[in-house]
């Protein structure tokens, strides 16, 4: 029987899950999964910062991982370091100056072990709310704006000379990963947003023979996952964020399985 | 999809699409290309040769908007629809794609054009395969496909022929040729070396970071420049292959002169075609 928090939290993940799918592939096929975790990582200081001005920790989230992705941008162009040695530097500079600036608040009674992996059976039907409602907005962005960014995925080059405009896709898919990060902080916490945004994904792949039939089974895997995750965590007793993450990868085991596997082969032979 | 227009329309006297003059690129310091002039005009094949390095890709990348001018200036047919063949596609293998969706990647096309397309290249029958399965010629064939369903007024090809093999090549730029044939459209070419292009093409221009020469294939490869940059054993095995062909030079050049000219490209002079101006980011 289903308890009510625990009706709250499966609508809550599986509305969260769904939204990453189809970002979460976008992720994997723009091989960003580091820049993802990068702005994850940030989500803590932006949590501090919002307690220090007394706004709305999702904003806070936000708005860090927004300044942090633009940050990354700027010092990627300077070429002085590779990309991944810059997302180390900011996603563990980040990290740890929101630990930092938590802990100098000493007066803030705040769940370190909630933000980092989650609390989603504490989850409130207004929570429930504003994950919809941001959900529901980078759905529609991601739906929008979805041939610029598939086929900026392809060849950036290829998309400016037919008339799209990547840069604007680029910019808008950073902002979307941002708000993700904020509305999925309280269901799997910092430590595991990643997970649920490339682990989906990566499953699909396997199945899918198109984009969109990937994007679309991403969701669906996801949201399978919150279901398996939430049901072994009331029926064992475990964390649910990392339970969550454990039935996706689950998941991603079976998929390996041969024979089970659809190889996207070719249709036929040439006459 | 292919036009409906008459074949060979007013080929090689067409219209200007694009032109540069005196179109210079530097990075770093460094001069990558200078002194470019170049025009395209509707009908017509421009192939730009050179070593690698010499700067042709830049050159078509700053023709078509990819990359701005440093000196010089470049001008296009306002409302010019472009179909591009990168040189490079880098796509990873987490993307399901097949060859029907590659080619509308950019615009959505309808079922019927896709097959007319691919039926037009000769892989019909991989509409449905994954594109990381195709061959190298197989690929380049889609990609041709996919750049041609826009209907492109010009084509830019960039290595069309890269990983094929040699009969492979000849049948590509076979199915170049009557492209241009078929569609009217101009088409910026860019090959390593002149030996297979010299059949389907009008204007070869031979790039070494300047415009080393400039003329039809014939003219190009017995210019002494031309065997400086590539070699005489290279010029001697060419004559194999030369053909007949009324070359007329582009924006006026005459030959290996490549003086610059008061472009002819006069915006709004000759309009592309009845389509409306769409609104598009060329710059």
């Amino acid at each position: 029987m289903l308890d009510d928090f625990f009706t709250r939290a499966l609508v809550a993940g599986i509305g969260l899950a769904v939204t990453t799918g189809p970002l979460g592939c976008l992720v994997v096929w723009r091989r960003m999964a580091y820049f993802g975790a990068t702005m994850a990582h940030s989500a803590l200081l932006g949590v501090a910062l919002a307690f220090a001005v007394d706004i709305n920790p999702m904003l806070g989230v936000f708005a860090v991982a927004a300044t942090v992705s633009v940050a990354l941008l700027v010092l990627q162009r300077s070429g002085v370091l590779s990309s991944d040695t810059l997302m180390g530097i900011l996603a563990h500079a980040a990290l740890a100056l929101g630990l930092v600036a938590i802990t100098a608040m000493s007066w803030l009674r705040v769940d370190l072990m909630g933000l980092l992996f989650g609390d989603i059976l504490a989850v409130s039907v207004r929570d429930i709310g504003v994950l919809y409602g941001g959900g529901a907005l980078v759905l529609g962005v991601l739906a929008w704006l979805w041939r610029s960014l598939l086929a900026s995925t392809v060849s950036d080059e290829l998309a400016q000379a037919e008339g799209l405009n990547p840069e604007r896709a680029r910019i808008a898919f950073m902002l979307l990963m941002a708000v993700v990060i904020a509305i999925a902080m309280k269901i799997v916490g910092i430590l595991l947003i990643t997970a649920l945004l490339i682990i989906p994904a990566a499953t699909a792949r396997r199945l899918a023979s198109g984009p969109e039939a990937m994007a679309l089974m991403a969701s669906g895997l996801g949201a399978g996952a919150v279901a398996l995750g939430l049901s072994g965590s009331l029926a064992w007793d475990t964390p649910s964020g990392p339970s969550i993450v454990l039935a996706a990868f689950a998941l991603f085991l079976l998929s390996l399985i041969p024979g089970r596997v659809r190889r996207p082969a070719r249709s036929e032979t040439p006459p | 999809m292919m036009r409906e227009t008459p074949p060979g329309d007013g080929a090689a006297t067409g219209a200007v699409l694009a032109s540069a003059r005196d179109l210079g690129i530097a990075r770093n310091g460094r001069w990558l290309v200078q002194g470019i002039d170049l025009c395209v005009r509707r009908g017509e094949i421009v192939t730009l040769i050179g070593p690698n390095g010499s700067g042709k890709s830049t050159t078509a990348k700053a023709v078509i908007g990819l990359m701005k001018a440093d000196a010089g200036s470049v001008w296009r047919t306002p409302g010019l629809r472009i179909g591009y063949v990168p040189q490079k596609l880098a796509m990873d293998r987490t993307l399901p794609l097949t060859v029907a969706r590659l080619l509308t990647l950019t615009h959505r096309q309808p079922r019927a054009a896709v097959h007319a397309a691919l039926e037009a290249v000769g892989i019909p029958h991989l509409a449905n395969a994954q594109v990381h399965g195709l061959s190298g010629g197989e690929f380049q064939r889609a990609l041709l496909a996919r750049a041609m369903l826009r209907d492109p007024d010009l084509l830019v090809l960039d290595e069309p022929v890269q990983g094929v093999d040699v009969q492979g090549e000849a049948a590509l730029y076979s199915l170049i040729s009557q492209i241009r044939e078929r569609t009217g459209c101009g088409i910026l070419m860019i090959s390593h070396d002149l030996h297979v292009v010299m059949a389907a093409t009008d204007t070869v221009i031979c790039l070494n970071g300047r415009v080393s020469c400039r003329g039809t294939p014939q003219a190009v490869i017995s210019n002494p420049a031309y065997q400086r940059l590539f070699g005489r054993t290279g010029a001697d095995m060419l004559a194999v292959y030369r053909h007949h062909e009324d070359g007329t030079a582009p924006c006026g050049h005459a030959g290996h002169d490549h003086q610059a000219e008061p472009d002819e490209a006069a915006p709004g002079s000759q309009a592309p075609t009845n389509r409306p101006a769409e609104a598009r980011h060329a710059g």
